[in-house]
């Protein structure tokens, strides 16, 4: 798989992180001309997925465990280091990073209130969130987890929806402020514990903290984590943060940040707690269940489209936790490929609640109706969602929860039982969208407004499409990457085998 | 020993440099002022770097009154930084802009706080902090016939007149227990055990309450949001950040020096700062919630600040002192900007009420990003300065095993971030009728603004050279 | 083991068909048409040169025209095809049906494009059921054929009718259909998947061959954190994948979401559900559930053989007392299936036996025949409602003047259905019941019983249609069946008169399969 072409001088990652960030700095400065700024947005968003794509064809999955190392000094004092490095399962989330903030520039063309503090905005959040996904230094991990938060409060209570937004975007950034403080606690804590005057979260992996260290500090950086991944109950910010949300701002929330919390959890809370995380999660388990069966109950109950999404993204995100809290590779692998699959179906979701939204002013189902015969290609591409959504073999949402589920099997054999009831509920919910919505009569009322989507449009919800089937067909293409990676971590935190 | 002095000396020659020419210069030409005393307190920047670079041994100079180490430079800096920043402003603010006093007040009143910072002995502390505080209490009084600036003047010296006679109760005893009024000798004298353990709490308590005003620290922070409210907006940026800067100063030098840890043995003066922080954050950030008023917001908020960088002097260890002296450098860079964005604001909108800042960034992108960037500095978020601030001061009571404190702290950041959001939300979010009339900003006011921008996010990002610098300066103490 | 991978071909000429049909301009019909009718030939002729070239003697457990590679290997599946008598019997079975079908959907006005790519694809799902060798592969198309199917009932279902649900709300019948079939195959296919990833995890592989050495004679899970006993989870499991199949059969009384499916449905749709669609289910009996759980069929036994001996009686009763043509024929589908299983509980009571495997050829071979006759009766259901607009027998009577032609194809579809000797459905229904005899005679008993009734109901829909007065609303309207769907019934025809009077060719592939699997 490695291609020889990447000199190793080119420091990749360090790109990925800092292009966007730096990219949204100059938007600042450019003339406020609507055109302009798209075009430099998408010009810059293309780069990036370029640049990740590079790295993902890149890895090398024979190769060392973490890839494309760069290592540059920023506090030594503090034995902080800029380390940015890659291993198998976050170089697909680095990728869905890519995508997202790709097709999220595509689906923002329609912005016209300030344009360019948008993007910009838009792109820092975009460098938090690369960040997150390749630090190896534990500080500067919370330093970008930030500076993907906080971008938030101002793209949803700007550009989101009137009716909800400034009560959203409070409750989110107040949420998942308090659970990255929370974490951070616990992050000096292992700092000064450990004694190593290092925040490399390798060496800290190697730090042997003692049980009842483990023990005492698990829940706080775990759950101060997995706030942002959703976990219940703590998810009450999701469902009307997405829902409020502007619709690419959406995508990156339920695409890639939730995907953060859950990553970060896995990175900080199991990996270098590994005797807490194997002391603590018959409740997180038990958490993650709940998420997945009342989110999907609760997705049931919404008549607002949107908000049928955003609690999806609860019960879809209850299954990574679920997958991590198996403690076994087959639920690790499940869970990290979930990540990836859910990123790329909630983004497709969200753009095609957003076209919809456009055009016919309304996201009540009971209100809509026929939108199929206006919008094929957002149909087609909202049914393949939602049978990525169902777990539908053959698309990439079954490759991910069939190992989770079997990780579940292992682990607590009655909890896979009850958590696949999530299932069925999940295809009622969609199926209710699918006909009601995109299918039947169209009230007049929104007849006239409905058209067709743009051409590039189509383009982004086509690559999004891509990768939903391209991984349930070939699971070839991204499983063995994750499945590696989740193999190297497998002795440091003594996962369970096949 | 004259030049390590020479920044103190060349504020006296500017002082009077600008008193006199304010006296030659007809009303017009009286404009040129603020860049005189800019341009001034320039050079001492210049001469505190160039010839006053301390050694590697700490320098008592003056009789041993002052002691020259890096602390004290690193403190000069910080105090001429806030000085000429404020200056700036005021160029910009028409109410001071062109009165010489004014100036000559804020210099007066900086050659106080570098005093305060190198004070060695009792006798110079007192002086010093007197010498910082009458020319306030006058600043902030400075608009006559503005109500509000009187009564906040007035308010500001009787509550300072209090502290300080009970600070100066405080070095009486101080003194006679140990017969001397240098600290260090303070410090010998206190370590020989003899005292009682009541008598060198309650000293502690009496001195720490002249400091406490100085830092609007609970309970001794009520004048903070009325004196703000009511002084030139400049002035209450000054009063935030440089006059604050110099109480911390003197806080962790007097009680990292005089009244050393070990003396005590068991209980000491660490757990009462850890309670006076927890209490301080939580009643500034509580109250700021309520406000409608932005300078009373941000008056509030300085006392929650306050707060934080108590936690690091409560951890009284040389994570601590560093962390409390970075946190003082962001601190002041932070509040200046936010100050300097009301100041110019205030200009045009008229009015320092929450509502008027509806649709501020429509009106001024570029002011409203300097709000945005200060603000979310304030609320620890990065790349600002403020976040990596706030984690070391954390960093420093979760070393201390102050776990607790570190929570109590975590929740104050969170209500913070929350009223911080709401000015922003109406800066960025609101629209007001009068969306379509520009806020232009006085290019002084620009250039602070711009230099305290660039420095929020180098502190932010770049962040080793600061962290060295505070530890040597947080170094001389130990 | 051969050059060319004849059954991927197979599996996947349709899915490329339906991607390329997905594509094609839809202005021009009559293309579209036809090039599906012309691509569903190909798995047919290609299904066809396998069968000749397919030497039915094979050893135990043999599988022909294997063909693996990796797919999923972090969970240890491949993609792993291979065929049996049993396989191959299934396969033939829907290609055959599939271009009848197309050919039987030119009448499809609406989205013809979309409707022949899922037609298609329906195809690709199925076939990939029957040729799966691996149990992970064998979920993913069982699944997904549900899609299709769900889409072709939903959009291109019948216009009329409508179902109030709970609360007054009033829903389309065919949405009302659609979402009932999925959502019950889909709640059925829980527990198999969750008894597959059971399997998967204990057993360290999805692979059917090596599956059926391990599994059966797995006693101690490594790798579940469990205390339960083995044999409680496999007697779980069994369960699981017993009622999923049950489902799909449909065994009484998991059948109720056949009737409304098969009744909203399309023709075509009806024709391919009814014959092939609940093959899928007998085939999970014969191909995993038998092999994989003989010790808890065989405890289980009594309870199928009540299961389909109620089906056969029930389903009886209740297209007797249908009106509605269609919904009568589905009916039918309910008492013919509850053939197979009985069949299938005969052979799971005494496995090994000779009457084991005799019963066991009759339900293979009950599988295909109703595969042909049901898909032809609801053709023929589908050719008078397309004139006639009504699917009420009430509405209809004495047409047998109007359209002699469809009367005669009628009758002889109904008596092939009927179990006629000298018809198909005879041969297959007789070697069950011989089959059955021996191990379970009362059921059998019973079931005969019931197929007194499966005349009855049978005679009555004749009789209903073509005989008695004459509606006098039909003179002048009803036109006789074209040549089209005489192309479409011929074959089927045929088929059913071939094998009635010579089953030999096919049985002969069907019992060595058998023996070779359970004898």
């Amino acid at each position: 798989m490695g291609l020889n072409v990447f000199a190793e001088e080119i420091p990749y990652l360090l790109i990925i992180t800092l292009l966007p960030i730096v990219a949204g700095a100059l938007l600042l400065a450019l003339p406020n001309r609507h055109k302009l700024i798209y075009n430099v947005a998408l010009g810059v968003a293309t780069v990036t997925l370029l640049l990740t794509v590079l790295v993902f064809l890149g890895f090398d999955i024979n190769g060392d465990q973490y890839q494309f190392a760069d290592e540059y000094t920023w506090l030594p004092q503090f034995g902080i280091s800029l380390k940015f490095a890659v291993d198998g399962i976050s170089t697909p989330l680095v990728l869905l990073t890519g995508i997202v903030m790709f097709t999220g520039v595509i689906i923002s063309q329609r912005i016209d209130d300030r344009p360019r503090e948008f993007f910009a905005f838009m792109f820092i959040l975009a460098s938090g969130v690369f960040g997150v996904f390749v630090s190896l230094d534990l500080f500067m991990l919370f330093f970008f987890y930030e500076i993907a938060v906080f971008p938030m409060y101002l793209l949803i209570a700007i550009w989101g929806w009137k009716e909800t937004r400034e009560y959203a975007a409070m409750k989110l950034t107040l949420y998942l402020f308090i659970g990255s403080v929370v974490a951070l606690i616990g992050a000096l804590a292992m700092y000064f514990t450990s004694g190593l005057n290092t925040f490399d979260m390798v060496d800290l992996a190697a730090a042997n903290f003692s049980t009842e260290f483990q023990n005492l500090w698990f829940p706080f950086v775990f759950l101060g984590f997995a706030v942002l991944g959703g976990i219940w109950p703590f998810h009450n910010w999701s469902p009307d943060g997405h829902v409020a949300a502007p619709t690419a701002v959406s995508m990156f929330h339920a695409g890639v940040l939730m995907k953060l919390g859950a990553f970060a959890a896995l990175r900080v809370g199991i990996m270098l707690l590994p005797e807490g995380a194997h002391t603590h999660m018959w409740w997180v388990i038990l958490l993650a269940l709940v998420n997945v069966v009342y989110g999907a109950f609760i997705a049931m109950r919404q008549n607002d489209f949107k908000y049928v999404i955003g609690f999806s993204s609860v019960s879809h995100m209850g299954l990574v936790v679920m997958g991590f809290a198996t403690l076994n590779q087959n639920g690790f692998i499940g869970a990290s490929v979930q990540m990836f699959s859910h990123g790329v179906m909630t983004a497709l979701f969200f753009a095609v609640v957003g076209m919809v939204y456009d055009q016919a002013h309304t996201r009540q189902i009971p209100e809509l109706g026929g939108v199929g015969k206006y919008m094929k290609i957002p149909t087609l591409a909202f049914i393949i969602g939602g049978l990525v959504s169902m777990g539908m073999p053959g698309f990439s949402g079954f490759v991910a929860e069939f190992p989770i589920f079997m990780g579940v099997w292992q682990a607590y054999p009655w909890i896979a039982i009850v958590a696949v009831i999530s299932i069925v509920l999940t295809a009622s919910y969609i199926i209710r969208i699918v006909s009601k919505v995109f299918f039947g009569e169209t009230p007049a009322e929104i007849a006239d407004h409905l058209h067709d989507v743009t051409r590039s449009e189509k383009l982004a919800l086509g690559v999004l499409a891509f990768f939903l089937v391209g991984l349930g067909v070939f699971p070839g293409m991204m499983v063995p990457m994750f499945a590696e990676g989740v193999r190297q971590i497998a002795p440091l935190i003594g996962l369970g085998g096949f | 020993m004259f030049l390590t002095l020479l920044p103190e000396i060349t504020l006296v020659v500017l002082a009077f440099v600008v008193l006199t020419t304010d006296l030659a210069l007809d009303r017009q030409s009286r404009a040129f002022l603020p860049y005189l005393t800019a341009a001034g307190m320039l050079l001492a920047v210049i001469f505190t770097i160039v010839f006053a670079l301390p050694g590697d041994k700490p320098q008592l100079i003056f009789g041993g009154m002052l002691r020259h180490d890096w602390l004290t430079f690193v403190f000069r800096l910080v105090f001429l930084f806030g000085a000429l920043a404020t200056v700036l402003f005021s160029a910009g603010w028409e109410r001071v802009a062109r009165r010489g006093e004014y100036y000559v007040l804020i210099i007066t009143s900086t050659l106080g706080m570098m005093l305060m910072g190198a004070s060695a002995d009792l006798v110079m502390l007192f002086l010093a902090i007197e010498t910082t505080s009458i020319p306030l209490y006058i600043l902030a009084g400075f608009i006559t016939e503005d109500d509000k600036s009187t009564e906040s003047g007035f308010k500001y010296l009787l509550f300072g007149a209090m502290t300080t006679a009970i600070m100066l109760y405080g070095f009486s005893m101080l003194y006679g227990f140990s017969g001397s009024t240098n600290l260090y000798w303070i410090a010998g004298a206190l370590m020989s055990g003899e005292l009682p353990f009541i008598s060198m709490m309650g000293t502690v308590i009496l001195v720490m309450a002249g400091f406490a005003f100085k830092v609007s620290m609970v309970p001794f922070h009520f004048w903070a949001p009325d004196v703000y409210e009511g002084s030139p907006t400049p002035i209450a940026g000054f009063l935030s950040t440089a006059s604050k800067a110099a109480g911390f100063a003197v806080i962790i030098r007097v009680l990292l020096t005089a009244f050393p840890l070990e003396a005590f043995g068991g209980v000491d003066w660490t757990m009462m700062m850890a309670i006076a922080a927890a209490l301080t954050m939580s009643v500034g950030n509580l109250i700021a919630l309520a406000q409608t008023n932005i300078k009373r917001l941000l008056a509030y908020s300085s006392v929650a600040h306050a707060g934080y960088i108590l936690m690091g002097i409560a951890a009284a260890s040389e994570l601590g002192g560093l962390s409390v002296v970075f946190y003082i450098i962001v601190y002041l860079v932070t509040n200046l900007a936010a100050f300097g964005v009301v100041a110019v604001a205030e200009r045009t909108l008229g009015s320092n009420d929450l509502e008027a800042y509806d649709g501020l960034s429509r009106r001024s992108p570029a002011l409203a990003l300097v709000l945005l960037i200060s603000l979310l500095s304030l609320a620890g978020v990065p790349p600002m300065g403020g976040f990596i601030a706030k984690v070391l001061v954390f960093a420093a009571a979760v070393e201390a095993n102050m776990v607790w404190l570190a929570v109590v702290g975590i929740l104050n950041a969170i209500v913070g971030l929350y009223y911080y959001l709401i000015v922003l939300k109406r800066v960025y979010l609101f629209r007001s009728e009068e969306e379509d009339k520009p806020v232009p900003i006085p290019r002084p006011s620009a250039v602070a603004l711009t230099v305290c921008l660039i420095a929020i996010l180098v502190f932010g990002t770049i962040i080793a050279p600061w962290f060295d610098y505070s530890g040597i300066a947080a170094g001389a103490l130990f | 083991m051969n050059e060319i991978p004849y059954l991927s071909l197979i599996l996947f000429v349709p899915l490329l068909a339906a991607i390329i049909i997905a594509l094609l301009p839809s202005e021009n019909k009559q293309t579209v048409r036809w090039v599906a009718f012309i691509a569903s030939l190909i798995p047919l002729a290609l299904t066809v040169w396998v069968w000749l070239n397919f030497d039915a003697a094979v050893p135990k457990d043999g599988f022909k025209f294997v063909e693996q590679a990796t797919w999923y290997e972090a969970i240890n599946s491949t993609y792993h095809l291979g065929i049996d008598g049993l396989s191959l019997t299934m396969v033939l079975l829907t290609t055959l049906l599939t271009p009848v079908a197309i050919l039987a959907s030119f009448s499809v006005e609406k989205n013809v494009n979309a409707y022949m790519a899922l037609f298609l694809m329906l195809e690709t799902g199925m076939l990939g059921v029957f040729l799966s060798l691996d149990l992970m592969l064998f979920f993913v198309f069982w699944e997904i054929g549900l899609v299709p199917m769900y889409f072709l009932i939903n959009r291109w279902g019948s216009e009329k009718g409508e179902r109030e649900l709970w609360g007054g709300i009033k829903v389309k019948a065919r949405a009302y259909a659609s979402f009932k079939f999925m959502i019950y195959t889909m709640a059925g296919s829980l527990g198999l998947l969750l008894a597959i990833q059971l399997i998967g995890v204990a057993a360290g592989t999805y692979d059917l061959p090596r599956l059926f050495e391990i599994w059966p004679t797995l006693t101690e899970f490594t790798n579940i954190n469990t205390t339960v006993a083995v044999s409680t989870w496999k007697t779980v499991a069994f369960w699981a994948f017993a009622i999923a199949f049950a489902i799909k059969v449909p065994v009484w009384p998991f059948h109720t979401w056949l009737p409304d499916a098969h009744t909203e449905a399309p023709t075509a749709g009806s024709m391919i559900l009814a014959g092939v669609l609940l093959k899928l289910g007998g085939y999970g009996f014969l191909r995993l559930v038998l092999p994989l759980y003989p010790e808890q069929a065989n405890a289980a036994a009594g309870v199928l053989v009540f299961l389909a001996v109620a089906a056969i009686i029930f389903g009886a009763f209740a297209a007797y007392g249908q009106r509605d043509f269609k919904r009568l024929v589905a009916y039918s589908s309910v008492n013919h299936m509850g053939f197979v299983m009985l069949g299938i509980a005969a052979a799971a009571r005494a496995i090994g036996t000779e009457s084991a495997t005799i019963a066991l050829n009759g339900a293979v071979l009950q599988m295909f025949n109703h595969g042909i006759t049901a898909a032809a009766m609801f053709f023929l259901v589908g050719v008078i409602y397309e004139r006639t607009h009504t699917r009420n027998l009430d509405e209809m009577g004495g047409l047998f003047p109007l359209i002699p032609v469809y009367g005669g194809i009628l009758i002889f579809t109904s008596m092939a259905s009927l179990g006629l000797p000298g018809l198909n459905g005879f041969v297959s229904e007789f070697l069950v019941v011989r089959g059955a005899w021996d191990i379970f005679t009362s059921a059998t008993i019973w079931s005969m019983l019931g197929l007194l009734f499966t005349g009855a109901y049978i005679l009555k829909g004749i009789a209903k249609t073509l005989h008695g007065p004459l509606n006098k609303n039909w003179v002048g309207h009803l036109t006789e069946i074209n040549a089209r769907e005489l192309a479409v019934i011929t074959p089927l025809m045929v088929l059913m008169l071939w094998l009635g009077l010579w089953p030999g060719w096919l049985l002969n592939v069907i019992n060595n399969a058998m023996v070779a699997l359970f004898g």
